[in-house]
């Protein structure tokens, strides 16, 4: 029963979310100062995990190719084709979905102990529109392009683990990864981004803008935030896999 | 003026009003005391539309805020400054910001006319030249101040302090009652104070309404609350012995 009443709540929360903000030009502020903090400061954590996971999908699959048949350019298509279609997209959303969830969680959270929230309600203002629709736009729009990115460097890192450790050459490497390239793939991937965005972003706001208690609960619905929107980010996974690969 | 008709505000199987009215008087200090619990920041909450009530009438100058729609709510919300018990100021901004972030979202005004309304608000409130600061860098009195700042923005035509005092050494306290009183007189505005603090009582309670087990106990003004016989609001306001023969002396006087 509680899950469905949450549901439910949360259903609500962003219909109101959605709602027309006061003023399009502090929106527009707002979202870009999000952009800032959710997207331009993930950049580093998003680039170290990237380059390393590259490099161990090279390395593992590099080591473990001892059948003659297969050819050299599978490291580069395997490195390619996971990357673009998993690692990048879901792994690097769930570790997103740790930073950037709990930082909303919290952020809503004390705002909301601290009746932060109640004054932007008394004043007149749309609270959940001027808090969270920034939030959840700026995601949507800034994680594809983190993701983009993080493709990138996840093929570096994977040419660069398998140049260091002499497993195969540049030419075959990247014959791998050009090889059966299909545009669709990152439409698939930058599409999942997108939802994986909007889960991360909604399911932490949510979670922070219901908070009640004191410091203790925001680090409550903090965790509860990350927990959620990861268990969110694998069920959508699977169903988008099934609704685009299958 | 603000008045409350029979509103009633349940909270499962409890029922924490009952059929409360009360009157809140306009350019006058309305306070609403009570003992923890007794429902009168649950009070101070349904005027303000943070609860709805389950029946009952809030009227704003005759405007019935319980029947009024979003749109209409917003309308009189920005007729409201708030004064909250944590101060609630916003902890990303500076004091200008705070103070000038109500007239950003709703008006019209020149960047030139927002910054003389946030100069001269801070001047109100004894700040100047605290516009640059953050409210973690601020004393507990000056974070009071600046939400009054706040508050006062937008010209209001109601006044809410929640507990202005709590956490305040005397004579900040008497500096916020003082400052409170002041500003409702000087715009004749409605103002309610939720109060624990017998000083603010004795100092600045024009109009006191005493809420005692989800009902209006009493109602008088702060000469009054000394010389009542109601014995509920004699064990609150003088609980103490000190108190008690203070009330005494008082009286002979």
């Amino acid at each position: 029963m509680g899950i469905i009443q949450n549901i439910g709540k949360y259903f609500m929360m962003m219909y109101i979310v959605f709602s027309k903000p006061e003023k399009w030009k502090i929106f527009r502020r707002r979202f870009f100062e999000e952009m800032e903090l959710i997207g331009v400061k993930s950049i580093p954590i998003v680039a170290l995990m990237s380059a390393f996971m590259g490099a161990v999908i090279a390395l593992q699959t590099a080591s473990n190719m001892d059948n003659p048949l297969l050819p050299a350019y599978t490291v580069g298509y395997i490195t390619r084709s996971s990357t673009i279609l998993e690692f990048s997209p879901t792994i690097i959303s769930l570790i997103l979905a740790g930073k950037v969830g709990s930082n909303i969680a919290s952020e809503v959270g004390t705002m909301r102990v601290t009746e932060q929230i109640d004054a932007l309600e008394i004043m007149g203002v749309n609270s959940l529109s001027y808090l969270v629709l920034p939030k959840v736009t700026s995601a949507m729009i800034f994680f594809p392009v983190l993701i983009i990115f993080s493709i990138g460097l996840s093929l570096i890192g994977g040419w660069l683990s398998l140049k260091l450790s002499g497993l195969s050459s540049t030419e075959t490497y990247i014959y791998g990864i050009r090889f059966f390239y299909r545009d669709s793939d990152i439409v698939y991937a930058l599409t999942k981004t997108v939802v994986f965005a909007f889960l991360i972003t909604s399911i932490a706001s949510f979670k922070g803008y219901y908070t009640k208690g004191g410091s203790l609960d925001v680090g409550k619905s903090s965790t509860e935030a990350v927990v959620s929107a990861s268990v969110a980010i694998l069920i959508a996974n699977f169903f988008l896999t099934q609704m685009f690969l299958l | 003026m603000i008045e409350v008709i029979n509103v009633n505000k349940t909270f499962g199987d409890n029922q924490i009003l009952k059929d409360v009215s009360a009157t809140f008087e306009k350019g006058k200090v309305n306070l609403i005391i009570g003992q923890s619990g007794s429902g009168k920041s649950v009070l101070a909450k349904c005027i303000v539309g943070l609860h709805e009530v389950d029946s009952g009438q809030i009227l704003y100058d005759e405007r019935d805020f319980t029947k009024m729609d979003r749109l209409q709510r917003k309308e009189i919300r920005q007729e409201i400054g708030m004064l909250f018990q944590g101060s609630a100021l916003f902890d990303s901004m500076t004091v200008e910001q705070n103070i000038k972030f109500p007239l950003t979202m709703f008006t019209k005004m020149s960047k030139k006319e927002m910054q003389e309304r946030v100069d001269f608000c801070l001047e109100r409130v004894n700040l100047t030249g605290k516009n640059g600061l953050y409210p973690a860098e601020c004393s507990g009195g000056m974070q009071k101040r600046i939400a009054i700042a706040r508050a006062i923005s937008m010209n209001p035509k109601y006044l809410f302090c929640d507990e202005p005092n709590s956490g305040l050494d005397p004579q900040t306290s008497i500096l916020i009652d003082n400052l409170i009183r002041e500003i409702t007189y000087e715009y004749d505005i409605t103002t309610i104070v939720i109060t624990h603090d017998m000083n603010s009582v004795i100092e600045i309670g024009d109009n006191v309404t005493f809420i005692n087990q989800g009902q209006n106990w009493w109602q008088g003004d702060r000469k009054s609350i000394i010389t009542t016989d109601n014995p509920e609001i004699n064990d609150f306001v003088f609980a103490s012995d000190f108190m008690k023969e203070i009330k005494e002396t008082l009286k002979k006087i």
